[in-house]
């Protein structure tokens, strides 16, 4: 059983503008990239069960000349208002580390 | 201009961030026709669009425009700024225009100076929105004009046009309200005929300095090289370098499409982008498409919301920190309570939340069941309410409680730390952005405003 962090050599989050979060999964070489890029555990699905986020405003792409999987959704609640917790959402990848890719 | 590569020093991120005055002159003896740079994003919240405030302080912005002013004068290169002041609102943008001419008077020189300025009035917005000519981007809805009206200022992200413009016309310095980042850099090699896919994506990759090079703490700028196959890109810093992975993966950056950027006037496409190492320190790009359509510029609007104060204290007694979850849900029940029927309605429709910096402050989440309790952690108090001043009175009628919220009744009353006197800080307004519209306009001068500031003339005069 992998997960993310097994897999990955660098995840990362940031906003994307105002409005979109950003996840860039830089897999650690080419066998995993394949294995998992496609993976069903890194749909939309995950975005909404982990961040609330609605899964028709989530887009997903694959970089193979990088070997990366990214992964945006529309933020929740506004960037910088009253609940803000993360204002460049760069803390967020935490929760996609320990996320079971099969 | 001589044809053969149009050369372009992007010299550090964002202005204010730390240009280097070795690495410039290098860009310059390598043959720079330009120095540009953007000044500002939206990354860092809508306060600074909403203020009309700088985020970089006014020392370090005047301390490379010092730089790269004179570096401009003495080779006779343009120095070409956009989103000056961070958010590229019409004060950011003053702010900034001041900070030159007094730079300009320290160093003698007389630059002719073009300020683009791309506030927007709200009745023209609203005559565009009734229109039709405001469309919105997701996770946005249609425009009404409840909302334009309630953003302190609305700026509209310029495309180059309006700096091709400037630059046709003579400018030594530009400086840009808000426009895209890859804009103000692709500008000067549009201007002088570069392909428009090479242009903009040499815009895109070099618009945060260095970043695109390997070692992303050597050095702050790049020089870009454009011709007519594509484009050159490598870092200023001698012992830094520039190869395909670094340059291919700033396309990840900030962006939530890979591959395709939406620009004012058209979309890059580097899904067929080929990278390239020409030697050990230098990647050419070739392959990048730019489909042209129909003319939009993004609208931000910021404006400010309800205050908020803050208090802090930190825990490190053991009896709390293993029943965090629980201490936490019954001192935010207790606060609400006491603030409830300490304040009354007069504190209108409030709200609190407690942040376990330690536990799981940043995303409030429960932490799975047998996570190890932490050492200690701090707890933020956090008040909101529609004036400062309510904010303010509720963090005063819950001090006692924060100060003091027990987790177990049957011992004397506990005293965590709070840091400083008074407890209470007041924190101000929360700023959010309202739009994420664009306008569609048939010319990309149409809500620009181009002011001159000739200081020869006006030493003449």
């Amino acid at each position: 059983m992998k997960t993310v962090k097994d897999v990955c050599r660098h995840v990362r989050s940031k906003n994307a503008g105002p409005y979109w979060v950003t996840f860039d999964l830089f897999f650690d070489g080419p066998e995993n990239f394949a294995k998992y890029s496609q993976s069903p555990a890194l749909g939309a699905d995950l975005m909404h069960r982990l961040f609330g986020a609605s899964p028709d405003q989530v887009k997903r792409f694959a970089v193979p000349s990088l070997n990366v999987v990214k992964i945006s959704y529309a933020r929740t609640s506004p960037q910088g208002g009253e609940i803000e917790r993360d204002m460049h959402c760069g803390q967020q990848f935490a929760r996609l580390l320990d996320v079971q890719l099969d | 201009m001589s044809p053969g590569p149009i050369n372009i020093i992007v010299p550090t991120g964002s202005l204010g961030s730390g240009a280097v005055e070795e690495e410039v002159r290098l860009g310059v003896a390598r043959g720079a026709h330009a120095i540009a740079t953007d000044a500002g994003s939206t990354d860092s919240g809508a306060a600074y669009l909403a203020l009309g405030m700088s985020k970089n302080n006014r020392g370090s912005v005047k301390r490379d425009l010092t730089i790269l002013m004179r570096a401009g004068a003495e080779a006779g290169i343009p120095l070409i700024v956009g989103t000056s002041g961070q958010a590229g609102g019409d004060k950011n943008l003053d702010w900034t225009r001041d900070i030159v001419i007094e730079v300009a008077r320290e160093l003698g020189i007389s630059p002719r100076i073009a300020l683009l300025y791309s506030e927007q009035d709200k009745a023209i917005l609203k005559a565009k929105n009734a229109a039709g000519k405001i469309t919105p981007l997701a996770p946005l809805g249609a425009l009404d004009d409840a909302t334009i009206d309630a953003c302190d200022h609305i700026v509209a992200a310029m495309g180059p046009e309006p700096y091709m413009a400037a630059l046709r016309d003579g400018a030594d310095i530009i400086l840009g309200g808000r426009t895209t980042d890859t804009a103000v850099i692709a500008s000067f090699a549009l201007l002088h005929g570069a392909p428009e896919g090479a242009a903009w994506h040499a815009g895109k990759v070099s618009e945060c300095g260095a970043q695109c090079a390997v070692y992303r703490n050597r050095g702050s700028g790049v020089l870009i090289s454009i011709s007519q196959d594509g484009f050159e890109v490598s870092p200023l810093s001698t012992d830094n370098r520039c190869d395909p992975d670094s340059v291919s993966a700033h396309m990840l950056y900030e962006n939530s499409d890979p591959f395709r950027l939406v620009e004012p006037g058209g979309v890059l496409d580097v899904t067929d982008a080929v990278y390239t190492p020409v030697d050990d320190r230098t990647v050419k790009v070739t392959g990048s498409v730019w489909e042209p359509r129909p003319y939009t510029m993004k609208l931000e609007g910021a404006a400010g919301g309800r205050f908020q104060t803050l208090m802090l204290i930190g825990i490190q007694d053991p009896d709390v920190l293993c029943r965090i979850d629980e201490f936490h849900d019954s001192m935010l029940a207790g606060l609400y309570e006491r603030a409830r029927k300490s304040v009354g309605p007069e504190a209108g429709d409030f709200h609190i939340s407690l942040r376990m910096y330690g536990w799981n402050a940043v995303s409030g989440d429960k932490p799975p069941a047998g996570t190890p309790a932490p050492r200690e952690i701090g707890v933020l108090f956090v008040a909101t309410a529609d004036t400062q001043e309510a904010a303010t009175q509720i963090a005063k009628a819950c001090n006692a409680y924060f100060f003091h919220w027990p987790i177990s009744m049957d011992k004397e009353l506990p005293s965590y730390g709070f840091a400083f006197t008074p407890a209470d800080v007041e924190r101000g307004q929360v700023y959010e952005f309202k739009l994420n519209h664009v306008v569609h306009v048939d010319d990309p001068m149409e809500l620009v405003r181009t002011v001159w500031i000739d200081l020869r003339a006006a030493e003449a005069a």
